[in-house]
């Protein structure tokens, strides 16, 4: 019996008569045996058979003494009433076990058990009726999984184990896409994903067998970058476990996905600022004064989304402002202009992996990274190189749109993190870098700006702290990992290869 | 910066409102609530024998062209003539620290929730807040109620720079040129987008003077608009050519320039093919002049307002003559500014360093 129900209002213990019926229900169940199945989907009882015992309460019972039918009890013909409305009730889980029993032979009995209805009972947690199910063997259906976008994978870190409630949330913008769920390489428990996605999981072993002994650690945040690694698609759009779909100033539900795919095949405008931001949304456009010249924009490489409730913030702002949270809701996408640095957040990120992929990279590692966002900049400083190669090659980089709502998950442990935050000081060395940094004519690819950069981070940033070595040398294990997994897979992986995969698909289904 | 709830409005003795016309002023009514405590400029435009009404209660000063021929003299010729730049002629001669300029087609406008904003008083907010010009911020404005700086925003920077300028928005008939307007004539500004946010340091961006608010002390004498109208090639440039002269000036001073909130309500859409012959020769010239704006560089010891205009000046005489000869006339009257900036704005012994820092 479910524990709580003791301390609940209104529990009534069943009584001796219902608790037989009770007992002799099982006993008719585990005699009855044979499942009762039919169509996917919908239960039919095949017989009365296991059901007698119910049945004389259902239709009234002959009473020995007056040879007579007892009429059904007031109970009774509550339950048929529930039983005709079955499929419109919501919520089960305030009847005591014997009433749910009793309503789950009836609607077995009259053959409603839909999947829908299967659910409510389930959810209710008796153990009678998920004990039934399994005896009788009550199949739910697979949820069936569609065709994917050919273009776009979803890469998800996942560090923490149950990402049920995170999946459920996101499930109707992402169902059309494959998802790379990469397991965090220190996370012992196994993954809970439910069913119903185009994903696989990669773990510890597979980054180890893919990659073999490699110096890039991709253990806490930077898993996800082994995903980038993998995917073969042309557009990755990646958001962290704790974060769900947000909702507009009007009330609706936020589309990520939809806005990050917008925002990278729509122009980029960075070499002049309009101020009624992005020119090419609905209802807007390029302002007076903006030369001609420069409104075909550039294409968007790299779409930076932004986080309602639970905002970026480093742990100083989160323990100095504990209670502050984000509900400002800023309707607007602009590019990031020319020569303009900016602190990339990995939360809730897109970009053209085809083009930018072997910039996007996990250099930066704090020496006491943790598994809280504020303990990594390996984002911010994988952001501000991907700014630079950019810039340099006249790509477009764009922020705002879309939102995620952002759990409040981490946001009280801010103060333990506070004593080894080397963060603090990183910044203050990495920026003045940037901005006086100039790659040379010879760079003409991302993969030629990338080596670059690693050479000049590890002569100028190097000499100042060890981590901006590492950093240099994780730059260039990167752009070895891309020639040899990177840039191949998308060879190595044969259309006809994703195709056999669809029909295997399609023959789980049952239309 | 807490709202004025209180019944003392924010800044009320240092702010001058600065309002160019050609026709009348009953705009003034809606705006009556937020803008009765402060002082108002009218410069008023083309004839000036026409009388210009102004509502009752307001405190004003009125400058005609009569005036403006006779307050400046010979100079006067850099004032523009039936164009709405002559309106930099009241940031000349105010004596407060603070400008706010509107066009009189914009009303007030109303935020989502249905309240009226009062565009005046988010203006001040952004001057006397700091500007971020030197890393983006990617929740926007970090000084506002509910945002910060975020991760990774080095903590070197988080102090800010002073606001130089504030640039506001317009909800309803947006800024567009003639080309645009005859192309979506029917479309609206519906958008509120609730930020405000730095323009990064060496970065253009096309300032509209219908909604503009900046510190007359800090960057004033960049605020020229140009020569326009009457007897000139060019109109509706005006606002673009000060806020690129601005642009650059603040960069290298160190100030910072906001845009976003507040947004007002702008009523009138000027007549495109009217627009179009104004703006004819500005389209092609702009494709030379943003290049321009933005290769251009002032010298160190250029540590004042005044003597960054005057270099600019040497430099369009020098490198934009060639495009037309309206712009040996602009750089002659961008001189003929700073000469009666200086004459109306005697130097009180303020001045702003090249990094920025305001030595007294």
């Amino acid at each position: 019996m479910r524990g709580s129900r003791s301390s609940s209002p209104g529990f009534v213990r069943p009584c001796q008569r219902c608790r037989q019926a009770s007992a002799n229900t099982k006993r008719a169940w585990v005699a009855g045996g044979a499942g009762i199945e039919g169509q996917r989907g919908v239960v039919q009882p095949r017989g009365r058979g296991a059901l007698l015992p119910a049945e004389a309460d259902i239709k009234g019972a002959r009473d020995p003494d007056l040879g007579q039918m007892r009429p059904p009890s007031l109970l009774s013909l509550t339950l048929d009433s529930a039983l005709l409305r079955i499929a419109h009730i919501a919520d089960l889980s305030n009847l005591p076990d014997h009433l749910v029993i009793d309503l789950f032979r009836r609607t077995l009995s009259a053959g409603k058990l839909t999947e829908k209805v299967l659910k409510l009972f389930l959810a209710t947690g008796c153990e009678e009726i998920i004990l039934a199910v399994k005896l009788l063997n009550i199949k739910q259906p697979l949820v069936p999984v569609l065709p994917t976008n050919k273009e776009v994978d979803i890469v998800i870190a996942a560090l923490q184990p149950n990402l049920a409630t995170f999946f459920e949330a996101w499930r109707p913008f992402f169902s059309r896409f494959h998802i790379i769920v990469v397991k965090d390489p220190e996370l012992a428990e196994d993954l809970q994903i439910p069913s119903g996605f185009d994903f696989k999981v990669y773990t510890k072993s597979d980054i180890d067998g893919l990659l073999g002994a490699t110096s890039i650690n991709f253990s806490g945040h930077s898993c996800r970058y082994f995903g980038y690694l993998i995917s073969h698609k042309k557009y990755v759009i990646s958001i962290d476990d704790n974060c769900l779909p947000a909702k507009d100033a009007g009330g609706l539900t936020v589309d990520a996905v939809h806005q990050h795919m917008v925002n990278l095949k729509t122009p980029a405008t960075p070499f002049f600022f309009n101020t009624l931001y992005d020119p090419f949304r609905k209802g807007a456009d390029f302002v007076r004064g903006y030369p001609f010249s420069l409104r075909e924009g550039v294409e968007c490489m790299l779409s930076c989304g932004l986080w309602l409730h639970n905002a970026d913030y480093d742990p100083m702002t989160h323990v100095v402002k504990r209670n502050q949270r984000n509900t400002t809701y800023v309707d607007a996408v602009m590019t990031v202009p020319l020569g303009a640095m900016m602190p990339v957040s990995g939360i809730n990120v897109a970009f053209n992996r085809d083009v930018l992929g072997p910039v996007m990279f996990p250099g930066l590692r704090l020496r006491k990274e943790g598994k809280h966002r504020w303990d990594t900049l390996e984002d911010v400083f994988n952001g501000l190189c991907a700014k630079v190669v950019c810039d340099r090659m006249g790509y477009g980089v764009k922020t705002g749109l879309p939102y995620v709502m952002r759990s409040d998950a981490e946001a009280g442990k801010a103060l333990e993190s506070l004593k080894e935050w080397e963060g603090v000081k990183v910044m203050d060395d990495v920026l003045p870098f940037f901005q006086t940094l100039k790659l040379s004519k010879d760079a003409v690819t991302v993969e030629d700006c990338v080596k670059e950069l690693a050479s000049i981070v590890r002569d100028k940033l190097g000499p100042q702290n060890a981590i901006f070595t590492k950093a240099a040398d994780a730059m260039v294990e990167w752009i070895n990992l891309w020639k040899s997994h990177g840039a191949q897979s998308a060879l190595i992986w044969s259309d006809a290869c994703y195709r056999v995969s669809i029909i295997v698909r399609n023959t789980c289904f049952h239309f | 910066m807490a709202s004025s709830h209180a019944p003392q409005p924010l800044l009320k003795d240092e702010l001058d409102i600065v309002i160019p016309t050609i026709r009348s002023l009953d705009f003034l009514e809606m705006w009556r609530p937020f803008f009765q405590p402060y002082h108002l400029i009218i410069v008023q435009d083309g004839d000036p024998s026409k009388t210009i009404r102004v509502p009752e209660g307001f405190d004003y000063e009125l400058y005609n062209r009569n005036d403006i021929n006779r307050i400046l003299g010979p100079r006067a010729a850099c004032i523009s003539f039936k164009d709405s730049a002559c309106r930099c002629f009241g940031y000349m001669v105010s004596k407060k620290k603070y400008i706010y300029t509107i066009d009189d087609d914009c009303f007030v406008a109303k935020d989502p929730s249905g309240k009226d904003i009062n565009a005046l008083e988010q203006h001040i907010k952004n001057l006397l807040s700091p500007s971020t010009p030197f890393f983006f911020n990617t929740l926007y404005d970090p000084y506002r109620d509910g945002a910060d700086f975020v991760r990774g925003y080095p903590f070197s920077l988080r102090e800010g720079v002073p606001t130089a300028v504030s640039h506001g928005l317009w909800l309803n008939i947006p800024d567009y040129d003639a080309p645009t307007q005859l192309v979506k004539p029917l479309e609206r500004n519906n958008r509120y987008v609730d930020a405000i946010l730095t323009i990064p340091k060496g970065t253009l961006f096309p300032m509209c003077g219908m909604n503009l608010a900046f510190d007359r002390e800090l960057i004033g004498p960049a605020m020229y608009f140009g020569l326009m109208g009457d007897g000139q090639p060019i109109g509706r440039y005006d606002d673009m050519w000060a806020g690129w002269c601005t642009k650059v000036i603040t960069d290298h001073l160190g100030l910072g320039v906001k845009t976003g909130l507040p947004y007002i309500w702008h009523s009138k859409a000027s007549n495109p093919f009217v627009n179009l012959k104004k703006e004819y020769n500005g389209i092609f010239w702009q494709e030379e002049l943003i290049p321009f704006f933005q290769s251009t560089s002032l010298p160190k010891e250029a540590n004042t307002v005044q003597k960054c205009y005057l270099e600019l000046a040497k430099q369009v005489r020098a490198k934009l003559g060639k495009v037309d000869g309206y712009f040996n006339k602009l750089a002659d009257s961008m001189v003929t500014w700073i000469e009666a900036w200086d004459q109306l704005n005697p130097p009180k012994g303020g001045v702003a360093t090249a990094n920025g820092a305001l030595k007294k």
